[in-house]
């Protein structure tokens, strides 16, 4: 009894990607029978490009609410009981801080070049971006092997403990992003970066980005609040 | 930006040919909606009979009490005294009369499972996975691998939760809201402090946390839906109102979990790495039990409630959709104030986050704290008013169909209105002061987030299983069921309001009826032990109608409501792709036009063409 027409006529043509990125309200294209299949799940639906951008920061927002959890938490757990210790926080964190600094200049020029179609810069730069955000992890690593044999191991104290979840936290973020940063050059190195607009140099980009400042508010925390 | 060309031909897409990639590890959002379906289905048999195992435990205490009472009013040796006594050991021989501490485990073990497996996952996971895609038309969720991946996770999850009832020292003990100092301390659980034990506690906390990541995943995956892939058309206003629930839950969701999978990993660490986190210092139990001093509880329970609290939303909220989108459809018009349903919506959604203090009235905060937190509680009152008088507004006046749906739809408001109503007195710090941690909660919480988000899930199964399943399901056994179901659990928590009012403390194994008024509240007990029983069983008519539908029930036309959202304009079952060769309809209507004045017949889909509206009609909002 009820009308049940699916209008399949080509005129009606409904999702066709042609409004591209309209803001988040508008009437947005995207269901469509072609597409490339890029993570369709066998269905041929086609996600439009600032899809991926609008996924990245929900799960920062969610990244994002992790650290101000652990944030907030440190806070209130310092101003309570009175034993904590203030902590020698390691010189080394400041040549960490430079080279992810530095990491995401590069990738940010790497990216720049990409755009501008000079592929060659764009290798060059985004494999040393990569390299630096890997001596980031390395000297980390350094890091804790100091406070470690300092005394200052995980229950010694909970400044420390909080040192340890903070930073190991935000190095599971840098670790995945140096996973993506990997995934590009792996891309670059086939040809095929610039593919989609270079959707995935962008997007590892942006994620890189976020946790420098993610990186300059727990170490911001851990001085102002010693 | 990237424009394609419009001139793209059509793909016809296969389903994927092998079972397991078909039906198990499947991407299609439809399956991954059943698996939740089931996932829930079974957790809540699970909960449900492991409560009427201490159901039965509290009856029995209750008459153990009473005996001992008599008992001690008799000369020690004289042969009724021990008459007494051997009926006595009699009852506590039982199986199900349990220790203390197994109490507690199973108490755990009911809320951790019904709250995370069932209301987290049937109401969003679920029917969201389902639906979602369908109604806003598309083929699929925006990120199908992920979406596995969420499932899968969560399936995990459950196994983890089941599996602390194999571990040494068994289940954990600390309550679905894992308090520590209780849930920190390995000594605290399990065999005592010198042998082995809390593994359950591990397993309870892994399993959380995995439960956390699943649930991150699956609410970036919802949002990203509704907001990029809505077809043409389908404008944000013309979405039906079960997608903005799903909509609004997913950011609940995002936020909240988050802050819950800190917890955990802190709480784990506390437990296994020595740490000091939620561990106060000068713990003894025989001996120190930690070297360290500091540590706060109280920081535990700001982190469980901001998410606690957003949580209660998160079962509930779907279940409020789907009302919306029921009472509508079954009377036969739009829904009362679409736009004052989202706002509120988002209202609940937003002050949701501000008003977790008042779970903790009694943790010693300041009471100035207490009161901003107390009014931030009523405020969330408001928008869930508006909510109560737009489902009565949109029954007012209509031509309601009474269909088994449609019943389990009406007991949710008045579920929801009843439970409600104790949270009003809850809300006011000075009058929780007595009420907390009595009955009184439990009955409060059972009502409105327990039995009024359960029965939204009857509902969503009794509507849509003509499209999951392509049958209908038996409406006078649904009758039946919601019949005794709907009385069974009014009974249940009306009665533990009143326990709650005499000053029966939640969470006890037994207690000193002489202190309370004695055969007045071992009544209670036995009044909701009865009931329970009887209602558990009730749900083997639920399973009945399920199983029996699945193979018997008779074939579901493509629209057997008379619905307009467009899950109706596709075959039931529907189609690998949902929408014959990927082709989806524009839309060209709101999602509740029934009823309109001149149409050729009482509701119009949304998919119909323009001209189906009478350009004479009144607009819709
Ligand atoms: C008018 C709205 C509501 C108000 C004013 C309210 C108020 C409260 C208060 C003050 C408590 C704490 C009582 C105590 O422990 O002493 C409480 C507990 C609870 N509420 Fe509500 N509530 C409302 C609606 C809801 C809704 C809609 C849900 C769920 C769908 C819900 C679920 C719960 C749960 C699960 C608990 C108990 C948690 C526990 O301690 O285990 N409430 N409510
Ligand atoms: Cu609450």
């Amino acid at each position: 009894m009820a009308a049940l027409e699916i209008r399949e006529a080509p005129a009606a043509a409904p999702a066709r990607l042609s409004e591209g990125a309209g803001g988040p309200s508008g009437p947005a294209g995207g269901s469509d029978g072609g597409g490339d299949g890029d993570g369709d799940g066998g269905k041929g639906q086609h996600l439009p490009r600032r899809t991926y951008f609008t996924a990245l920061w929900l799960a920062l927002a969610g990244s994002f609410m992790i650290f101000a959890a652990l944030a907030s938490s440190y806070i209130v757990r310092r101003g309570l009981g009175g034993d904590w210790q203030a902590l020698h926080l390691p010189p080394i964190l400041w040549f960490n801080t430079l080279a992810l600094l530095g990491s995401s200049a590069l990738v940010e020029w790497a990216r720049r070049g990409l755009a501008a179609g000079r592929l060659d810069a764009f290798r060059m730069r985004w494999l040393s971006g990569t390299t630096l955000g890997l001596m980031f992890l390395g000297g980390q690593g350094v890091a804790w092997w100091e406070l470690h044999r300092a005394g200052m191991t995980l229950s010694a104290n909970i400044s420390a403990s909080f040192f340890y979840v903070l930073t190991v936290a935000h190095a599971l973020h840098v670790l995945v992003g140096v996973g993506a940063l990997l995934y590009v050059a792996a891309l670059a190195l086939k040809g095929r970066a610039e593919a989609k607009g270079g959707l995935a140099a962008d997007l590892s980009a942006l994620y890189w980005h976020v946790l420098d400042g993610v990186w300059l508010c727990v170490l911001g925390l851990m001085l102002v609040w010693r | 930006m990237s424009a394609e060309s419009a001139a793209e031909h059509v793909h016809v897409h296969e389903p994927p040919s092998s079972f397991i990639r078909r039906w198990i590890f499947s991407t299609d959002h439809k399956v991954v909606g059943i698996q939740y379906w089931i996932l829930a289905l079974v957790a809540a048999f699970v909960g449900m009979w492991l409560s009427v195992v201490f159901r039965l435990h509290l009856a029995n205490e209750g008459t153990i009490a009473q005996l001992n009472n008599q008992l001690s009013a008799l000369a020690p040796d004289s042969a009724q005294a021990q008459a007494l006594t051997e009926q006595i050991k009699a009852l506590q021989a039982k199986w199900f009369v349990l220790t203390p501490e197994k109490y507690l485990s199973y108490l755990t073990m009911h809320g951790t499972i019904l709250v995370f497996m069932v209301l987290t996952t049937a109401p969003m996971g679920g029917f969201g996975n389902y639906f979602l895609p369908i109604q806003i038309g598309a083929l699929d969720m925006a990120f199908p691998r992920l979406n596995m991946l969420s499932i899968w996770l969560t399936i995990l999850s459950f196994i983890t939760l089941m599996a602390a009832f194999f571990v040494p020292g068994g289940p954990p003990n600390s309550g679905w809201t894992g308090y520590p100092p209780l849930s920190a301390i390995p000594a605290a659980q399990g065999k005592g402090y010198e042998g082995p034990g809390g593994y359950g506690q591990d397993l309870w906390v892994l399993s959380i946390a995995i439960f956390c990541f699943a649930s991150l995943v699956g609410a970036i995956n919802f949002i990203v839906t509704t907001l990029d892939l809505r077809t043409k058309g389908m404008t944000m206003l013309r979405m039906p109102l079960t997608c903005w629930a799903w909509f609004v839950t997913a950011i609940l969701s995002l936020l909240s979990f988050a802050v819950l999978l800190v917890a955990g990993l802190l709480l784990l660490l506390d437990r296994n790495a020595g740490t000091s986190f939620f561990i106060p210092g000068d713990l003894f139990f025989n001996k120190p039990l930690v070297d360290h001093r500091g540590g706060s509880p109280i920081l535990f329970q700001h982190l469980f409630w901001f998410f606690g609290h957003p949580e209660v939303y998160i079962a509930i909220v779907p279940g409020m959709g789907l009302v919306s989108h029921l009472l509508s459809t079954f009377a036969r018009k739009p829904v009362f104030g679409y736009a004052a349903m989202v706002f509120a919506i988002f209202g609940i959604g937003i002050v949701g986050f501000f008003v977790w203090g008042h779970h903790m009235f009694q943790s010693g905060m300041s009471p100035y704290v207490a009161v901003a937190f107390s009014v931030m509680t009523m405020v969330v009152g408001v928008p869930s008013a508006i909510k109560t008088f737009n489902w009565l507004g949109t029954l007012w006046g209509g031509n309601i169909r009474f269909t088994s749906p449609m019943l389990y739809a009406l007991g949710f408001v008045s579920l929801f209105v009843t439970g409600g109503i104790g949270g009003i007195f809850l809300g006011q710090n000075a009058v929780d002061i007595y009420f907390h941690d009595t009955y009184f909660v439990v009955g409060h919480f059972h009502l409105i987030m327990g039995v009024a988000a359960i029965f939204a899930m009857f509902a969503g199964t009794a509507f849509w299983f003509p499209k999951m399943f392509g049958r209908m399901m038996n409406e006078p056994l649904g009758k039946i069921h919601f019949w005794i179901t709907f009385a069974g659990v009014n009974v249940i928590f009306i009665t533990m309001h009143l326990m709650g009012l005499e000053g029966h403390p939640r969470r006890y194994s037994g207690f000193n009826y002489d202190f309370l008024s004695s055969n007045y509240m071992v009544t209670c007990h036995k009044i909701v032990t009865h009931t329970a029983i009887l209602t558990a069983t009730t749900q083997l008519l639920l399973l009945v109608n399920i199983v029996y539908s699945l193979f018997a029930g008779p074939k579901a036309t493509d629209n057997p409501w008379e619905a307009t959202s467009l899950e109706w304009a596709i075959p039931s079952p529907p189609p690998f792709e949902n929408f014959k060769g990927g082709h989806v309809p524009e839309v060209h209507h709101g999602p509740y036009e029934f009823s309109v004045p001149g149409a050729a017949k009482d509701y119009i889909m949304q998919q119909e063409p323009p001209e189906a509206r009478p350009a004479t009609a009144p607009s819709a909002h």
